[in-house]
């Protein structure tokens, strides 16, 4: 499935440094596609993404995710010392529970966030940064 | 010859402000203190263990260096702030197989002084900085250290209908024993209410939820009771310890209601021989409230759940059934960003009974919980005052 997938025009946060792993990850977030691993032989599925399965050790294969997920989690940031987060306070950052199963970090955007709430159903999208680097954010579902 | 594992000294430096010392001062200020606290010859140290990171300035070799330790033993192991609950449980392995006889642990730190009241909310990377390993995938998106601890009380009050105002109790009983300890940072009491009503940081968590920066150090010796019994102090035997971790970085925690304690309490306990109701006191990693209910529940003292209401009660304030951070913990004494080390300084001065107005009646076992990271790797030390049986 292919998800939204927006052009930043000044992008100042910390940015992944792409290894021989998480490249793969990061280029498919540019092209709207939430990639996490599942290990052919056990069937243990994993985010982030690394070198072998954390169940059995095997090699792991990417599995695309449907980009559905729910809250499992949430902090509203009310203060920060670092531009340009900083300007960007309150935001959430919050851990979604993917339709997939693994929890993964990400904020939840488009939204008041005095509304946010625990179990509330969210759908990814992505910030293009740069060739090869997209960042997956989240947005509630209507 | 009895190797069983003892702590025979401990020394604090200076605290909670002190701008004339850095950390390597601290180091060496609390090794003093403790080694003249044990009362034995600086010769006699053969193990040294510390927990710093920060490569040429006071790693463990570049301590070893620089205060001479002549050791057989060395021991580096940084899980955070819980670094010094799992060196308790590696020095009392070596200590018991002959690796060492006498190992000195230090500790020093001039956060406050150097960096601020930065921890917490900072940020640890620079904008547009790229940044690899693990961490790459929560840079983006700003958290903060507070936010990360923040997490699991959102959804602990989601599961288990935990209150802020239960947590706030926490900061209100340390608080209380702040104001014995003429060091402490913050000493003027505080209420429910200044705990609620301070102003929020990350969701659920206010300011007076979270703890303080300070400078400070600390420094133990281990032995064994063998030699102990030539000491001065009263030996504080090593009933058991051990030590778990779940995840490092707070994205790879799975389940935002419980620590790694829930396998390192029972271990810890297991070797002890003792349950939770033996504990006379706790000393907890109090980095943030939450800390101490998820530690108090993961550890086993209160069953999933259960925190809140028994913290209500007052359970771990002065007076009450399990008194907690008598020295004013980190939320209102002394935290210089790895706290560990004072949970066991601490532990120890209440069980030679030397805690003045702040000592737990007839206190035999002591449990230090420390929590390094973000939850993340959970050491457990208990301590005794009465040779292990």
């Amino acid at each position: 499935m292919k998800n939204k997938v927006r052009n930043a025009t000044e992008f100042l946060k910390p940015l992944p440094d792409p290894d021989a792993i998480s490249s793969e990850y990061w280029r498919a977030a540019t092209e709207g596609r939430l990639l996490i691993q599942e290990c052919p032989t056990c069937g243990h599925r994993q985010w982030y993404p690394r070198a072998l399965c954390t169940e059995c050790s095997s090699d792991t294969q990417w599995l695309e995710c449907s980009g559905l997920g729910t809250v499992n989690t949430f902090t509203i940031i009310r203060q920060y010392g670092m531009q340009p987060f900083k300007q960007e306070l309150p935001y959430i950052v919050a851990m979604i529970e993917l339709e997939e199963g693994p929890l993964i970090m990400g904020n939840i955007t488009d939204c008041d966030v005095e509304t946010v709430r625990i179990g509330d159903p969210v759908s990814v999208w992505f910030l293009k940064i740069e060739e090869g680097i997209g960042i997956p954010y989240w947005s509630p579902d209507a | 010859m009895d190797r069983t594992p003892v702590i025979v000294g401990i020394g604090l430096s200076d605290y909670p402000k002190t701008p004339h010392l850095d950390g390597v001062q601290h180091h060496a200020l609390a090794a003093q203190r403790a080694i003249a606290d044990a009362g034995i010859a600086k010769s006699e140290i053969d193990g040294y263990v510390n927990a710093s990171s920060n490569m040429m300035i006071d790693d463990p070799v570049t301590m070893s260096e620089y205060l001479r330790i002549n050791h057989r033993y060395i021991d580096g192991t940084m899980t955070g702030g819980s670094s010094f609950e799992f060196h308790v449980q590696h020095l009392a392995a070596a200590i018991k197989e002959g690796l060492c006889d006498t190992a000195l642990v230090t500790y020093g730190s001039d956060y406050l002084s150097r960096m601020g009241r930065s921890l917490g909310t900072g940020g640890f990377q620079r904008p547009g900085q790229r940044v690899a390993g693990p961490i790459q995938y929560e840079v983006p998106y700003g958290n903060s250290l507070v936010g990360a601890y923040a997490m699991y009380a959102m959804r602990h009050m989601h599961e288990y209908g935990t209150t802020s105002e239960q947590l706030a109790q926490i900061a209100v009983g340390v608080r209380e024993y702040a104001t014995l300890n003429p060091n402490a940072i913050y000493r003027d009491p505080i209420t429910i209410d200044d705990v609620i009503n301070s102003r929020m940081v990350a969701d659920p968590l206010h300011k007076l939820d979270c703890c303080a920066i300070t400078d400070g150090g600390g420094a133990f010796i281990m032995t064994t009771a063998e030699r102990a019994k030539d000491l001065p102090n009263k030996p504080i035997y090593v009933l058991g310890a051990a030590g778990a971790q779940t995840h490092w970085n707070i994205s790879q925690q799975s389940d935002f209601t419980t620590s790694a304690g829930a396998q390192s309490g029972p271990e810890a306990f297991a070797r002890a021989g003792l349950t939770p109701a033996d504990v006379d006191m706790i000393m907890f990693y109090d980095s943030f409230t939450i800390t101490c209910l998820i530690l108090l529940e993961s550890l086993g003292f209160v069953g999933r759940g259960e925190g809140g209401p028994f913290i209500a009660e007052g359970n771990l304030r002065k007076g009450g059934s399990l008194p907690m951070n008598t020295d004013g913990g980190g939320l209102s004494s002394c935290h210089p960003g790895m706290r560990g080390m004072f949970l066991i300084l601490e532990a120890v001065r209440q069980l030679r009974g030397d805690a003045g107005e702040a000592q737990v009646p007839n206190c035999k076992v002591a449990l230090a919980g420390g929590s390094g990271g973000w939850l993340s790797c959970i050491g457990v030390a208990i301590l005794g005052n009465e040779a292990p049986g």
